[in-house]
């Protein structure tokens, strides 16, 4: 983004809340709505980072908030603390600490366990409100007389009362709320939360440690959700109990999706639309309790049939009218010009830059006694196999040969049976994937692994930050252009893999070629020292497979790389020794000519050759 | 000492005889503590007196609990294992059967008639639920499934407010298990004893139906791999929709056999669908024989906690729950894979 266009969004959203005020009471908005919308749409701010950039959907905020508000609403009440802010900001801290610990227990699975698993936390602590610490929480009565906040400017003070005039205070809290979330969306954690959410397993591939950055966006949610919980309690100069409640957690889904996931503005909206309507039907309508059922069934559509949700369906309505046009289709045709586009590029520019020290001679990869056992089915026995630094080694074999499975256990996705991996000296058995990618070996996978929802740039990227951030690093407030090496390294990585053409396009409008060099871009990216290549070849046209294997050439000088490929002619070419696996075990190792020489090889793919 | 047990035995069996009572009787219940604070949070810190007749009717309590969940559980975790989509709506499915019982008893009188009526008429709402929506969802995310049936849950609970009004409404149990049994040393309400037998004898059933029939077969491949059946040239959509029948017909038989218990409001499903969950993830999702076992841990966790203190029922669950997900992650009798 140009950097005068950078604060646009921020300028926008100031000025919306400053004219808010007068326009809205002509819409029938009641100030006290706006108030509420804009607890709720701070509220979802947080949730929308959990749920919109990091995948994980929630059904269990309602712990955060109420956690938040019941500290910031006892603090105010009971214990007499004079400072609003100040408690509003404990009971903030206190809910984000209480999720660090949910976050460790729910956070151990994913998908609809996490979602279960949340409504279950949601509920404990509900009851652990109404029961064990009702002394502290009213129970069913929750906290009265909550106070309004005042500051004291020395010369003159600032009250908060009711209506428009708590506005000003929520307006500001909401605005610093939502720069400090797009702040975070944009930093490098924001990218790599996107990532997590488009492909988790590569993610944690290419070297992130995906389960540190959950937890954070986790926090980040409570810490959102626990300062909305205490203005809840400002704002209505009480603390409900119902802020527990499941339906608190389900209205802010509800809310998030009706608005639009994913774009930080969307729980507002949906807050907008649902307290409207639930005033207008009930009030204007006299529809009474009906109100919800009206609210839900319009839920139910706008899933069904407007996913993205109001703002989503805005944006494509934009692009309708102002791009008309559909891009082409990627061909196979756009595909191949890349290649001549970029001939002259410089490939060897891009060497594994960080780890040039260790660089030398001798092995750089030993595995011995190599076995893994899938229950009865020995899928790799007893693999001794050494590759030197700088070599380009290839592997072939019959299909069922092994040779993925061997693959896997060298980049540590799964544990071998017996036997052990060293690598550039150091023993890596039983190490995760993350941390093998850290220290320098990762692989490109046989069939795509990449993040979909992202362009080919911000795939890049997100690979790049694995390699200069290490990790796990909680750079929430960083600008990703200020890290060093970081635009040259996903250039030159575009340029390598041919894709420098087109590096704004989203994944899923790429051609089939094209998405099997950012497979191999996205491992070449976090710069290793030795790249395993699972099958790059595969799928591809003969003229896309010259070119790719001239791409590989390119790719190899300067560092180390195995392949394994079906296609022989291509491999012989490329490969200086080649390993030939057979039913789990090496067959034989030795160079193109040799190997294309040597009878048992031609036994294992031709079923024997008779003299 | 014996003044405080009988209070909290006594009233119970008043309850089932007496089934006009007002929705207040709720608050009498032990069997279900937790649902009464979820409702109506007007229990304080109510701690019964521990002894043994009462430690042993508890248990009884957590049988029937437990029988209850499981069959729900059972209906929830078949769905999600064959079709991938956990359906949040099942909770309002447990109080659409509750309700489809409770007209059907008001115009014939008869149990059995309310207990058919509850089951089909749900099986019914679930099969038109997969052909019209969730049938557009199968390639869509695991969150939009999540959120659609969320909605669907929402909708189904506000229509039978919408019908029936907030006020509980209370189905009597059958003559012939109406009133107490006296087990020797203590006495207990019949109907309860006969929920555990009616639910036992459903879960049969069940089994019967998964593990001894053609379709059950290829429910339980489907479970396995549904890709795989779809391979084999069988009809997966039709098998989804048999599936997600079935699974609704078990949410709504236990609503029905359940309403002489506890009366029934819209909400009634609310926390039973919060339960289930934590059965689910205790038993491993996608399996049945885990579904029954988590159903009769939840179920006795929840019971006998009650007797102490029903304010941490909810927190032992939930402690039960983590101590699962640490040592076996993918649940008691779950296997990896599912996720």
């Amino acid at each position: 983004m140009p950097k005068r266009r950078r604060y646009l969004i921020e300028m926008f959203t100031a000025a919306g809340l400053i004219v808010a005020p007068f326009i809205l009471p002509h819409l029938g908005f009641a100030p006290n709505t706006v108030n509420r919308i804009l607890v709720w749409g701070l509220f979802g701010i947080g949730f929308d980072i959990l749920f919109g950039y990091c995948g994980l959907l929630s059904f269990g905020q309602s712990a955060f908030f109420g956690t938040g508000g019941f500290v910031a609403a006892y603090l105010l009440t009971r214990a007499g603390f004079p400072n609003v802010l100040l408690a509003l900001v404990i009971g903030m801290i206190a809910a984000a600490a209480v999720s660090y610990l949910v976050g460790l227990v729910a956070l151990r699975r994913t998908g609809i366990y996490f979602a279960m698993i949340t409504v279950a936390i949601a509920e404990v602590f509900f009851f652990v409100e109404f029961n064990p610490l009702s002394a502290f929480t009213g129970g069913e009565n929750g906290l009265p007389g909550v106070p309004m906040p005042s500051f004291n400017l020395g010369f003159a003070t600032l009250r908060f009362s009711d209506g428009w005039s708590l506005y000003q205070f929520l307006a500001v809290c909401y605005f610093i709320g939502i720069v400090i979330a797009l702040r975070i969306v944009r930093s490098p954690v924001g990218a790599i939360l996107s990532a997590i959410r488009d492909n988790p397993l590569r993610a944690q591939a290419i070297g992130h440690n995906i389960h540190g950055y959950k937890l954070a966006a986790f926090v980040i949610a409570a810490a959102y959700a626990g300062f909305a919980g205490g203005l809840l309690g400002v704002l209505q100069a009480f603390m409900p109990p119902d802020a527990f409640t499941f339906e608190t957690s389900g209205q802010l889904v509800m809310q998030t999706a009706i608005g639009g996931i994913g774009t930080l503005f969307g729980p507002l909206l949906g807050a907008a639309v649902w307290l409207f309507l639930q005033d207008f039907l009930q009030s204007a309508l006299n529809l009474g309790a009906a109100w919800k059922l009206v609210l839900g069934t319009v839920f139910v559509l706008l899933v069904t049939f407007l996913r993205r949700g109001l703002i989503g369906g805005l944006k494509d309505l934009y692009e309708l009218v102002a791009h008309p046009k559909k891009p082409a289709e990627p061909t196979e045709a756009a595909s191949l010009s890349d290649f001549s586009a970029a001939a002259g590029s410089d490939a060897a520019a891009m060497v594994p830059h960080k780890r040039a020290a260790d660089r030398g001679s001798g092995p750089i990869l030993q595995a011995s006694g190599l076995s893994k056992q899938y229950g009865g089915l020995r899928a790799n026995s007893d693999i001794n196999f050494t590759v030197n630094h700088g070599e380009l080694r290839g592997i072939i074999g019959p299909n069922g040969a092994g040779k993925s499975t061997f693959f896997k256990m060298l980049t540590c996705e799964i544990p071998p049976t017996s036997g052990k991996i060293l690598f550039e000296g150091r023993d890596i058995t039983g190490k995760s994937v993350t941390d093998v990618c850290q220290l320098g070996l990762t692989k490109s996978y046989q069939v795509n692994q990449l993040f979909t929802e992202l362009t080919v740039r911000q795939n890049l990227t997100v690979a790049v930050l694995a390699d200069l951030r290490g990790k796990f690093r909680l750079d929430l407030f960083r600008d990703p252009e200020s890290i060093p090496g970081l635009k040259e390294q996903v250039e030159q990585t575009l340029q390598l893999v041919r894709l420098a053409g087109r590096p704004d396009t989203k994944v899923s409008d790429l051609a089939y070629g094209e998405k099997r060099r950012l497979e191999i871009g996205l491992a070449l990216a976090t710069s290793p020292s030795l790249l395993l290549l699972d099958e790059p070849l595969a799928g591809m046209s003969p003229q896309e497979r010259q070119e790719t294997v001239k791409l590989l050439k390119s790719i190899g000088q300067g560092r180390t790389m195995i392949v394994i490929d079906h296609d022989m002619d291509a491999l012989f070419e490329l490969a200086e020794r080649v390993t030939v696996l057979q039913e789990g075990r090496v067959l034989v190792e030795g160079t193109p000519d040799e190997i294309k020489a040597n009878p048992a090889v031609q036994e294992a793919y031709l079923g024997g050759v008779l003299e | 000492m014996r003044s405080a047990a009988s209070s909290a035995t006594i009233p119970e069996i008043d309850a089932t005889q007496a089934p006009r009572a007002d929705h207040c009787r709720q608050r009498r219940f032990a069997y279900f503590h937790i649902n009464v604070i979820a409702k109506g949070r007007r229990f304080g810190r109510h701690i019964v007196m521990v002894n043994w007749a009462n430690f042993v009717s508890q248990v009884f309590n957590g049988l029937a609990l437990g029988a209850l969940l499981a069959l729900i559980s059972s209906g929830l975790t078949i769905i999600y294992g064959t079709l991938g989509v956990l359906n949040l709506a099942h909770g309002a499915m447990f109080m659409l059967g509750g309700y489809a019982g409770y007209v059907a008893y008001t115009y014939t009188g008869s149990f059995i008639v309310a207990v058919a009526a509850g089951s089909l008429f749900v099986a019914l709402v679930g099969i038109l639920m997969e052909r019209i929506i969730i049938r557009h969802f199968y390639d869509r995310p695991h969150e939009d499934q999540l959120l659609v049936t969320f909605g669907l849950g929402i909708v189904f609970v506000e229509l039978a407010r919408l019908v029936f009004g907030s006020q509980s409404q209370i189905v009597p149990a059958p003559p012939l298990f109406a009133g107490i049994t006296s087990l020797g040393f203590m006495f207990y309400p019949t109907y309860r004893l006969a929920v555990v037998g009616i639910i036992a004898v459903a879960l049969t059933v069940l089994f019967v139906v998964l593990y001894r029939t053609r379709i059950g077969m290829i429910v339980r491949a489907g479970i396995e791999d549904s890709v795989m059946v779809d391979a084999l040239g069988i009809n997966v959509y039709r098998v989804f929709m048999i599936v997600f029948g079935i699974g609704a017909m078990a949410a709504g038989f236990a609503g029905i056999v359940n309403a002489p218990v506890v009366s029934l409001t819209p909400g009634i499903g609310d926390d039973i669908l919060v339960q289930t969950f934590v059965v689910v993830v205790i038993g491993g999702v996608g399996s049945f024989p885990g579904a029954v076992l988590g159903g009769l841990i939840a179920g006795e966790i929840i019971s006998i906690t009650s007797m102490f203190n029903p304010g941490y029922a909810y927190v032992m669950l939930f402690a039960a729950m983590t101590v699962v997900l640490v040592v076996r992650p993918y649940g008691l009798l779950g296997t990896k894979g599912r996720e």
